[in-house]
């Protein structure tokens, strides 16, 4: 059975449907990107999957690890392994990034029955998971993405990700905003999370974070629906027609 | 925003009462009402005349109706000044002390057997008025520290008690220092000897009990010379209908490098959800920096009472003395606190800083009021003031009035204040990362309460924790 099963979904915000129909189906050990202009639905995808009050699901269903994932409150999803990295991540005035990740995990803990994790093998798994994906100590003892740069912001909902160590990780435009340093810096950081037990679904606009994080797969997102998938080669024709050419394709088909 | 507010609508946990017998007098007051409760207490003539001075003074008095306060006007003549416990002579162990008595406290969590072994702490429990039980005075007295009740110290030390009673808070400072200084019933009194370093933090618990009893206690606590004392107020009170009135006065005296440090988490019952019943909370708290070099800190944790009118102030007047003030403020539903500080700079160099979170939620109102003061002679005054609002849901209200008032043009002063709200977007950030609403307000509203909360002293902190809903930071990295 594959990890996530998207069978025809439809939502929006508010009145306005924006999902007219998602199909996507997603294993263990994959990447795939969702690419798609603007407007075509990619991060009301990415909110309704993890479960925004505002993006509401209104037919269709979401199947994640056996279980109605459009059933479970934001945060139990959280807890079963989804993680969503923010297109524009929220500042937390007064939290240490520390304190709030020790609290994630632990609710998490919790969750599945286990013991608290103590402060100190906290800090050793913390620290670990810094050196995995190349943080700055400092930034990991600063308040929640308080006066990050944008760089900073982006580098701290990898590191996020590396130490609750989802199943399934949303990245919505990661690399948006990005010098090229940052970009291979936050795609090193992502690429180090890649296993066989974990799956990615990563947004983007781009073919640039792509040359470093190579999916395994591909889906074209026009008008609320997938209306091309393929592998990693798509993304490079895209990259050379622009999406003009799916949109001509989709509007003649239909 | 429902879970912020089902937070926000948290019953009050420790409504309860204790039955044990009360020794009182007839309601009202009068110049005899204060003569009774001078002659229950036993004491000095002094004393007598002082709260007989302060009595006719209070009748001149009216009640003061500046703050942003709104509540009934209060019948003076409906209360009842004086409630003690039946048989209360002080205790030297646990085992003779009102097991009834212990069990209240027990309710409360604080129950005093661990307090005994908790970090040192001494407790000198105030149970409706009178102090009932005593304890590490013994260890104290061998370095010379006072820590007892103030009746007893009227009789013990009525020379300490004559110099320094009314001397930072005289009885003519306000409508309701009069009142106290006319009727309080007890209270706590400390001296610290010049250059000893009180050994532990010096704590007493104040609860409300009796019915339609007015609290009106009073504090003195004078550090001589190169003493420390760090002194730790806690308070909460049982469930009640009426409004009941507190009008306590605490004085501070600091000598030439002593240091005070007086903290305060104060939980007393805050009134139902309609602002039906809840403490009236009156007080006057001031220090006095007498000596150069002296310091003296408020730290307060204020999420309880209907109504709280509280300034807790420094008088700088020794050369390169420094007053600090750290508050929390928290209001919900009804409740309404007007709070803040006043620091009058008189000597030179002298230097104060001041830290205000105010929390509302509900249809709460949270008033800061501070006064930063600078006299003619206080060359090189600094102060830095901040002031810092939260507001949860859209019915409350944050209102700031810092007055500032320099007549020395080498003073330093700086006021930063902001206001903010808990987003969604930042509850929605904190879910997808599996933390549920509740947690992610009490911990976003820690984060804000962070530079008060590290001036505490970590068991205090742990109440104010447990006062605010919210979980402890520091304890990683």
């Amino acid at each position: 059975m594959a990890l996530l099963e998207i069978k025809n979904l439809h939502g929006g915000i508010r009145d306005l449907e924006i999902l007219k129909g998602i199909d996507l189906s997603i294993n263990e050990g994959e990447v795939h990107a969702i690419m798609g202009p603007n407007g075509s639905g990619k991060s009301t995808l990415s909110k309704v999957l993890s479960g925004h009050e505002e993006y509401a699901p209104t037919s269709g269903e979401v199947i994640y690890k056996g279980q109605d994932l459009l059933d479970m409150t934001p945060e139990d999803r959280a807890k079963e392994g989804v993680f969503l990295a923010f297109q524009y991540p929220v500042e937390i005035p007064g939290v240490s990034n520390a304190y709030f990740l020790r609290t994630a995990i632990n609710e998490r803990r919790v969750y599945d029955g286990k013991e608290e994790m103590s402060a100190g093998d906290f800090l050793r798994h913390m620290r670990a998971k810094m050196k995995l994906v190349d943080m700055d100590e400092a930034l990991a003892n600063r308040p929640v993405n308080e006066d990050f740069s944008g760089g900073e912001k982006k580098r701290n909902e990898i590191f996020h990700m590396a130490v609750l160590e989802p199943t399934l990780s949303i990245l919505d435009e990661t690399d948006s905003g990005l010098d090229i340093d940052a970009l291979k810096v936050v795609s090193y950081g992502i690429n180090q999370q890649r296993s066989e037990k974990n799956a990615m679904i990563v947004i983007t606009h781009y073919q640039r974070l792509l040359d470093y994080v190579v999916p395994d797969f591909v889906h074209v997102m026009f008008e609320g629906r997938i209306v091309k998938s393929g592998t990693k080669e798509l993304a490079l024709e895209l990259e050379e027609r622009g999406y003009d050419w799916i949109r001509e394709e989709t509007t003649a088909a239909g | 925003m429902d879970s912020v507010e089902q937070l926000a609508e948290q019953e009050y946990k420790w409504g309860f009462t204790t039955d044990i017998e009360t020794d009182t007098i007839p309601r009202g007051l009068t110049e005899e009402t204060v003569r009774i409760i001078s002659a229950k207490k036993n004491e000095p003539e002094f004393m007598l005349e002082w709260r007989l001075k302060a009595y006719k003074h209070w009748l001149t008095l009216k009640n003061p109706e500046w703050a942003y306060l709104d509540y009934p006007p209060i019948d003076y003549q409906d209360i009842i000044y004086y409630a003690a416990p039946s048989n209360t002579p002080l205790y030297n162990s646990l085992d003779e002390v009102d097991p009834e008595l212990l069990e209240t406290y027990e309710k409360l969590g604080i129950p005093l057997e661990e307090q005994k072994m908790l970090a040192g702490v001494a407790v000198d429990a105030v149970f409706d008025s009178v102090s009932v039980a005593t304890t590490f005075r013994e260890e104290l007295k061998k370095q010379g520290i006072i820590f007892s009740s103030f009746s007893e110290a009227a009789q013990e030390h009525p020379d300490l008690i004559e110099k320094y009673l009314g001397s930072v808070v005289p009885y003519r400072d306000n409508f309701f220092a009069a009142l106290n200084a006319a009727v309080f019933s007890d209270g706590s009194f400390v001296y610290i000897p010049p250059g000893v370093r009180c050994p532990m933090e010096l704590s007493t618990y104040f609860r409300i009990n009796a019915v339609d009893t007015g609290q009106f206690e009073r504090t003195l606590i004078v550090a001589d010379e190169g003493a420390y004392v760090s002194y730790l107020e806690g308070c909460t009170a049982p469930m009640r209908d009426k409004n009941q009135l507190h009008a306590a006065v605490v004085e501070l005296v600091a000598h030439k490098d002593a240091q005070i440090k007086y903290s305060t988490v104060q939980n007393w019952y805050p009134g139902d959800k309609e602002g039906k019943g809840g403490i009236y909370n009156f007080v006057t708290k001031r220090g006095l920096c007498e000596g150069q070099n002296s310091k003296i800190s408020w730290t307060q944790v204020e999420t309880g009472s209907a109504i709280t009118w509280k300034y807790p102030s420094c008088i700088l007047k020794g050369d390169r003395s420094i007053g600090e003030f750290y508050s929390v403020a928290l209001t919900n539903n009804h409740q309404v606190a007007d709070t803040g500080t006043k620091m009058i700079h008189v000597g030179k160099d002298t230097k104060s800083t001041i830290v205000s979170k105010g929390i509302s939620a509900g249809v709460g109102q949270n008033i800061y009021r501070g006064l930063v003061n600078v006299l003619k002679k206080a060359d090189g005054a600094r102060n830095y003031t901040q002031c810092d609002s939260m507001l949860i849901g859209d019915r409350c209200g944050a209102h700031t009035f810092p007055y500032i008032d320099v007549s020395n043009s080498t003073a330093n002063v700086e006021h930063e204040a902001s206001t903010a709200r808990i987003s969604e977007d930042q509850l929605f950030y904190c879910k997808t990362r599996g933390i549920s609403t509740e947690d992610a307000i009490s911990m976003i509203i820690n984060g804000f309460c962070k530079e008060v909360f590290q001036e505490l002293p970590m068991e205090f902190a742990v109440e104010a924790k447990k006062l605010l809903g919210i979980s402890l930071e520091g304890s990683v990295g």
